[in-house]
């Protein structure tokens, strides 16, 4: 077991993992607060397309494939975004609403990200590099290099750091957003910033947990933790310790056992969390409020 | 008469549907203002076009100079079901927004903001719930406390979404009270308001409005059967009178 875990790849997998989770637990509270699940969730499928064509245009450039974190963030980020702002376009030029327009694009870019990454892989003769590309859609933590770390710990800690230094405003934002504005706040650009932050704590996951399955590590602990405080700084602080637990965990079992992607252990260990906070969290859990009525 | 407020030709609409229509209203200094009209009337847009939160058609507002530009001079206080209420935030947290408009950009609220924050909760009687998280709050101190968020922005003009709907008549009294007695020290009151049989005994001046304005003045000779009924069309005699 010692042996394990001085493993120079044991470690760098269970520190980066960590940190994404630390990072979307906490920047998911605000998703959570501000009914965005469904936003996040069209980032991170959306960001498919982005990874595949970051990455085809990087070979064709150079000629050589790169999977590293500094090529198909970007592209993440660059897809993530379009799609809300072709979300936006869409409904503000037509009478769609903005959960039939955010489904709709979360199908297109998901999509033919996923017709791309089919096409790349059969694609002869073979793109060099391209294999473990399709790890992207449940996540592998297992392929984190050092390289990769160093991306998501700086992403990360920006994050964080924006969102400790615009705290008050951004929470009167996600609480109150017309009240904010009243008292001159520049709600506009905050929302922006909340946005982006939520684009970073989705991208840096992406490898770990996979485009399909980010989504439970950006909502889940922020569920939980709003189930044992009714508080948003520890509300924040919880959900980051959860987010870190259940993601570093996790990669742990994926590694450990052959071929299983991280995605999925990250989302069992996240619902038996989340299943755990809603029947026994004191005052809203479903025990406890079925045993204050019996009273 | 001075002026607090003045809109010159405000038009706001929702999509194709107009909300306001030219609008020309005048708000009296250090007086309290009621704003009454049937459903849909556009009183809580002329708020928020007063506010600034909502974009005008065209038309303007106009503040009085001494209530300046600068984002805390106009304290708002939303209607109640505007927010979530099961947001994991204490009563004392919520009232301390009020003091966010004037902190410096890497400032956070400290001791003296959470001062004016308990003198504001002193103000309404709301002390000791200054740890409850809101949603443990009757509808009555939902309201106390949205007024003493407005209360610590320390502004000098107030509009006010109908700060009685659904509170109880002892809160509605206390809540009564003190806004009379922020007018008396030198305050604006805007309030919308819903219950016409109160209208003559709260309000200094009366705004009565449906998306057009209807009519504007001092309460005695504004608040008449006549002009209710021009604004709610049937039946404004006896939505006037106390005991029909």
């Amino acid at each position: 077991m010692s042996e394990f875990w001085s493993d120079y790849t044991v470690r760098v997998v269970f520190a980066g993992s960590a940190m994404v989770g630390a990072v979307s637990g906490a920047l998911g509270c605000f998703a959570y607060l501000r009914r965005q699940s469904l936003v996040g969730d069209v980032v991170a499928h959306s960001s498919l397309l982005g990874i595949v064509l970051a990455f085809w245009s990087v070979y064709l450039v150079t000629g050589a494939g790169d999977k590293s974190l500094y090529v198909l963030i970007p592209g993440a980020v660059a897809a993530g975004l379009a799609s809300l702002l072709l979300t936006r376009l869409v409904t503000r030029n037509s009478r769609i609403k903005e959960d039939a327009g955010l489904g709709v694009m979360l199908a297109v870019f998901f999509g033919t990200g996923m017709m791309l990454l089919r096409w790349l892989q059969r694609a002869q003769p073979p793109v060099p590099g391209r294999s473990g590309l399709d790890d992207y859609l449940f996540g592998m933590a297992a392929a984190t290099t050092s390289k990769d770390l160093w991306m998501i710990g700086s992403l990360g800690a920006a994050a964080i750091l924006t969102m400790l230094v615009n705290w008050s405003r951004l929470k009167v934002l996600a609480f109150d957003p017309e009240y904010a504005a009243g008292i001159g706040l520049p709600v506009r650009w905050l929302e922006v910033l909340l946005l982006s932050l939520m684009v970073v704590g989705i991208v840096i996951g992406l490898q770990i947990a996979g485009v399909v399955l980010m989504i439970s590590l950006l909502v889940a602990p922020a569920a939980s933790a709003r189930q044992w405080t009714s508080r948003l700084g520890r509300m924040v602080t919880l959900a980051s310790v959860l987010g870190a637990a259940c993601a570093s965990g996790g990669a742990l079992i994926s590694a450990t056992s052959r071929n299983l992607p991280t995605g999925p252990a990250i989302v069992v260990l996240v619902t038996l969390t989340f299943v755990v906070s809603i029947l026994f969290a004191p005052n809203r859990g479903l025990l406890f409020r079925r045993r204050h009525l019996a009273d | 008469m001075e002026v607090a407020i003045e809109t010159r030709q405000l038009t706001v609409a929702y999509g194709a549907q107009p909300a306001l229509w030219n609008v020309d209203v005048r708000i009296p200094l250090l007086k309290m203002t009621g704003i009454v009209g049937p459903n849909g009337a556009g009183k809580s847009t002329l708020l928020k076009a007063i506010l600034g939160t909502v974009p005008r058609l065209s038309g303007e507002v106009v503040l009085h100079r001494d209530a300046g530009r600068n984002g805390t001079a106009v304290g708002y206080v939303p209607q109640r079901n505007a927010v979530d209420w099961d947001f994991p935030i204490t009563v004392f947290d919520l009232v301390t927004m009020g003091t966010y408009g004037r902190l410096r950009w890497f400032q956070r609220p400290g001791k003296r903001e959470r001062e004016e924050a308990r003198e504001a909760l002193a103000q309404v009687r709301m002390e000791e719930f200054a740890d409850r998280q809101i949603g443990e709050l009757s509808g009555g101190q939902q309201q106390r406390v949205f007024l003493a968020r407005a209360l610590v922005q320390q502004a000098s003009i107030y509009l006010m979404d109908e700060p009685f709907a659904s509170v109880d008549a002892k809160t509605e009294n206390m809540l009564i009270d003190v806004l009379h007695r922020l007018r008396d020290e030198g305050n604006t009151i805007v309030l919308v308001h819903h219950d016409l049989t109160t209208v003559a005994d709260y309000f200094d001046h009366v705004v009565l409005l449906n998306r057009k304005l209807v009519a504007s003045g001092a309460t005695a000779t504004t608040f008449t059967p006549e002009n209710v009924e021009h604004a709610y069309g049937v039946a404004g005699q006896h939505l006037v009178q106390r005991h029909p």
